[in-house]
């Protein structure tokens, strides 16, 4: 059903057609659906959808879409796991896909000015026969823009060691949403005045588009070395995740996956995880030689302390990349157990690890749901994945009753909602679990600031139901408008 | 608005007369610039704080948080202040989770004091700081003053992971948390890195720790040119090894560094009193990681050709590294007459950093250089005791120096100078299209603009 009037969107695809072309520009519900969904639950399909090649025209389309008074959104891949990059509202929404460009690589300095909708595997490939990389690893860093990243602040399994993507961004463009172009932040980083690239990166496009992105370059360490540790029991390999961190141990990557879900992984990629263990370790340590040497000794030490049933560490590239594909792919492998899942991205101290898997399992069989765990063990951020059925009657329902509570457990151990999906349009209802009227009302004030009338991706971040005044308002008034 | 004859009395109401100053004397203590409060008060906890900024939005006052009060020479003067908030009172360890290798601190807990806690635990805070024993957490953050660790460790924003402040509305609000990995909501707690006290009151930050290294070692070696001491410092950047510290000194300041050294009874490397330009080197890990950096610095120096080489260990070690990490209190304290500034550049040529000194010795200053990790250099200009009008000297090699800058792409912000010479050299470059977003921040946070107005720069 169509939100926006005939009228309007008539008159605006006019335009947009005549400013980008016609292969630029999308309208028919059949493309519109392939927008409507990322690797979330939740969905919302854009009225239109437009694939600008420059900045300048991001910032007329933006102009465009103001002066009908259309809501936009920015989307790269569509591989979000929180509803960011979905249309909420209808109207607009901005695709990156074709502003794919790296514009310049500047290994001296390290740097990397790219398009937001380079692909984030794609700088690494660029530069990797020189000796470099781009840190930052999501899963989905195949097919993930860069664009995306910064407007989720992505992590991935090696931002343990190195950091989410804020720690490798140095200077971002930015269209404003009244269609300004402005320059933040510096190519060498520590510009003077406020750091506003810490405020943008992880904004999820509510204060900006991006639409050019300076990254920092890493060096590859001399020694990779990457250890696989099989346990029969959860408990074990969640307590040596405890004792590495406690002993100041910090391996690149510390990723844990439970017994159940390797299964899954193993029909499917047969990357030689064990079918017949309660839950493996994935372990990763990097820098020099010497260094690697005496990390992985003592990772071993802490292995065996804790009842590994076996240490193996891997022999070769081959064996390593295999074990990492299968930690990569590990979501979709999932799609053997049940026809859909939901995605948690709580974060918890890591010395509260063993319970809050505990916790996991009592609440799948509370709810008669079978929960995997693919997760980031060694930064505290968990990844239970509730498998439901939507044939079902009620399952989806349940499952999302089954996140909840698991979500609120992350919070009362002191943990938050999100480590490196970003809050979106999934977990907007949760954010009073973490923040007071006053902390919502600074994030609105700052939110305002940039976007005061929401027609930069509404409905995002903020919750709907209480606890948010007037952006609370505004953006239900521009929902009620449009649904 | 209130009548300053009466703000110590209403604030002593809010607070207990203990907990107010108002004497003259004490209040010299607390300008910024020569600006002097009216009043300063001491709160004992962040509920009071909030009063405090409560009463100040009411009255139509104007606030300053202040720690160590080591670092209040960075900024400008403010456009009014009328209230200190003395926050050495909020100084406890809140959370400390080994475990879990996070904490929180009090805003007003030292640096000193916060590392000493982690310490017993075999852990550490990458804030190795100037003024070290005397500055708070909170001051350390809101100066963005820069940490001997950070070319390893990164800087504050590396592993800052959350914080508590009272907003410009007077409400205690948070951001971030204490977990390592956290994207809900907007990260607000990055914009007071350097914000010099102008968006909030900060009551607590959290931290990410990190564990010792077992050992360490460091040299100094000293070159015959700076081409030779700058070619040296690339191959170590470009070499992969992890050194903690890596900087370069130009030949004066190599000397004020020994003469400090020899001042305390300690003994300074001999390449101190070489005249020449200094590479300091220094990394940390365990034995055979140290062996073996050990080692391949060792092939890296030979084939520079320095003039002397010296390994430092020991007592010399530690307290070369003391030094570098007190550098920019060693260029400020005592030298009124001291402009520095810090230079944002990825790699200063020779060229240009002949041209900087050139430009300080033609009007009869002193230039020194301190090149630092991650393209960050600090130059200093000292105008000496005999300089008549020193200020005037100085404002005009600064403004020349930041002229040969910024044609090289070079950003800075002056850390050091006096209020004349601030009056008459901009502080920052010129002003980028985000300067307005800056403002925009800025009145977000602090509607009423109650907090340090101006300081950071005209109109935040």
């Amino acid at each position: 059903m169509s939100q926006l009037s005939a009228a309007i969107k008539s008159s605006l695809l006019a335009e947009l057609r005549g400013l980008l072309g016609p292969d630029n520009v999308l309208c028919e519900r059949a493309d519109l659906i392939l927008y409507e969904f990322d690797g979330s639950v939740v969905k919302g399909q854009p009225e239109i959808v437009a694939f600008p090649h420059t900045t300048e025209e991001v910032s007329r389309i933006v102009k465009l879409a103001n002066r009908f008074q259309v809501p936009i959104v920015g989307r790269g891949a569509g591989t979000g796991l929180s509803g960011g990059a979905l249309a909420r509202s209808g109207g607009l929404m901005i695709v990156f896909a074709r502003m794919n460009r790296i514009l310049e690589i500047d290994l001296e300095n390290r740097r990397a000015v790219v398009q937001p909708g380079v692909v984030n595997l794609d700088i690494t490939k660029a530069v990797e026969q020189a000796g470099f990389y781009y840190a930052p690893d999501p899963s989905s860093q195949k097919s993930c823009t860069i664009g995306g990243n910064v407007s989720e602040n992505s992590g991935g399994p090696h931002t343990l060691a190195y950091g989410i993507t804020t720690n490798h961004v140095t200077a971002l463009e930015l269209v404003l949403p009244n269609g300004e172009i402005v320059r933040i932040g510096s190519k060498q980083g520590d510009a003077p005045g406020y750091d506003l690239c810490g405020l943008f990166v992880g904004s999820e496009g509510t204060l900006a588009l991006v639409t050019e992105i300076t990254v920092k370059l890493s060096r590859k360490a001399e020694a990779v070395k990457t250890l696989l540790a099989i346990y029969d029991t959860v408990e074990d390999a969640s307590q040596t995740v405890v004792e590495i961190t406690a002993r100041g141990i910090t391996p690149a990557a510390c990723e844990m996956i439970d017994g159940w879900t390797l299964v899954a992984i193993e029909d499917y990629i047969h990357a030689g995880f064990p079918r017949d263990s309660a839950a493996i370790l994935l372990l990763e340590v990097e820098g020099l030689r010497e260094a690697a040497a005496e990390q992985v000794t003592a990772i071993e030490d802490v292995c065996n302390l804790h009842h590994a049933r076996e240490v193996r560490i891997a022999k070769d590239d081959r064996e390593r990349d295999l074990l990492w594909k299968g930690r990569k792919n590990a979501f979709g492998a999932m799609g053997r157990l049940a026809p859909a899942n939901y995605v948690l991205d709580g974060v918890i101290p890591r010395s509260k690890l063993p319970q809050a898997l505990r916790k996991i399992q009592d609440v799948g069989q509370r709810y008669g749901l079978g929960i995997g765990n693919i997760f980031h063990a060694g930064d505290g951020n968990l990844h239970p994945l509730v498998l439901y059925d939507p044939r079902k009657p009620h399952d989806f329902e349940t499952a999302i009753k089954a996140a909840e509570e698991i979500i609120r457990y992350c919070v009362e151990l002191g943990g938050t909602l999100t480590g490196e999906h970003g809050v979106g349009m999934e977990k907007s209802e949760l954010m009073p679990l973490l923040f007071s009227d006053a902390d919502f009302d600074l994030m609105r004030r700052i939110h305002d600031a940039f976007n005061p009338d929401s027609s930069l991706n509404p409905g995002k971040i903020f919750p709907l139901s209480k606890g948010c005044g007037e952006i609370r308002a505004r953006q239900k008034t521009q929902l009620e408008v449009h649904s | 608005m209130i009548a300053t004859a009466t703000l110590a009395p209403r604030l002593e109401e809010l607070l207990g007369s203990a907990n107010v100053v108002s004497t003259p004397e004490e209040l010299r203590r607390y300008a910024v610039d020569g600006v002097v409060p009216s009043a300063i008060t001491k709160p004992g906890s962040a509920t009071e704080v909030a009063e405090i900024v409560r009463f100040a939005i009411a009255e139509k006052l104007c606030v300053i948080p202040t720690g160590g009060r080591t670092k209040l020479g960075i900024g400008r003067p403010p456009d009014r202040y009328d209230i200190a908030i003395d926050m050495t009172g909020l100084n406890q360890l809140a959370h400390y989770d080994p475990g879990d290798l996070t904490l929180s601190a009090d805003a007003g807990m030292t640096v000193h004091a916060l590392q000493e806690a982690v310490a017993a635990n075999g852990q550490f805070l990458p804030l190795a700081l100037p003024f070290f024993s005397e500055t708070t957490i909170g001051g350390s953050i809101a100066s963005g003053i820069d940490s001997v660790y950070r070319r390893l460790l990164g800087s504050a924003r590396d592993f800052l992971i959350g914080a508590e402040f009272v907003d410009g509305k007077g409400a205690s609000c948070k951001s971030g948390g204490r977990v390592v990995k956290n994207v809900t909501g907007y990260d607000l707690h990055k914009l007071f890195i350097g914000s010099l006290g102008t968006l909030a009151v900060i009551t607590r930050l959290n931290f990410r720790t990190y564990t010792w290294p077992e050992t360490s070692a460091s040299q100094i070696a000293s070159f015959a040119s700076v081409e030779n001491a700058l070619a040296f410092r690339s191959i170590l950047e470009t070499s992969g090894l992890p050194f903690f510290n890596l900087e370069v000194l130009s030949p004066g300041l190599t000397a004020a560094f020994a003469k400090n050294l020899r001042t305390k009874n300690a003994s300074a490397p001999s390449a101190f009193d070489s005249g020449s330009w200094v590479v300091y080197v220094g990394w940390a890990g365990n034995p055979s990681v140290v062996r073996r950096i050990q080692n391949d610095l060792e092939v890296f120096t030979l084939t520079c050709a320095p003039t002397q080489v010296e390994a430092l260990g020991g007592a010399l070690n530690s307290d070369v590294h003391v030094l570098f990490r007190e550098a920019f209190a060693l260029l400020c304290v005592g030298s009124p007459d001291t402009v520095v500034l810090r230079i944002v550049h990825p790699r200063l040529s020779p060229e240009i950093l002949r041209n900087l000194s050139d430009t300080a010795s033609k009007e009869g200053l002193t230039g020194h250089v301190l090149l630092r990790p991650v393209g960050v250099t600090y130059f200093a200009l000292c105008a000496g005791g005999g300089v008549v009008n020193a200020n005037d000297q100085l404002a005009r090699v600064a403004n020349a120096a930041i002229s040969l800058l910024t044609k090289t792409g070079a950003t800075y912000t002056i850390l050091q100078a006096s209020t004349p010479v601030k009056a008459s050299v901009p502080l920052w470059g010129p002003r980028g299209t985000d300067f307005a977003l800056m403002q925009s921040v800025k009145r977000a946070f602090d509607p009423g603009n109650t907090f340090a107005p101006g300081r950071l720069a005209e109109g935040l």
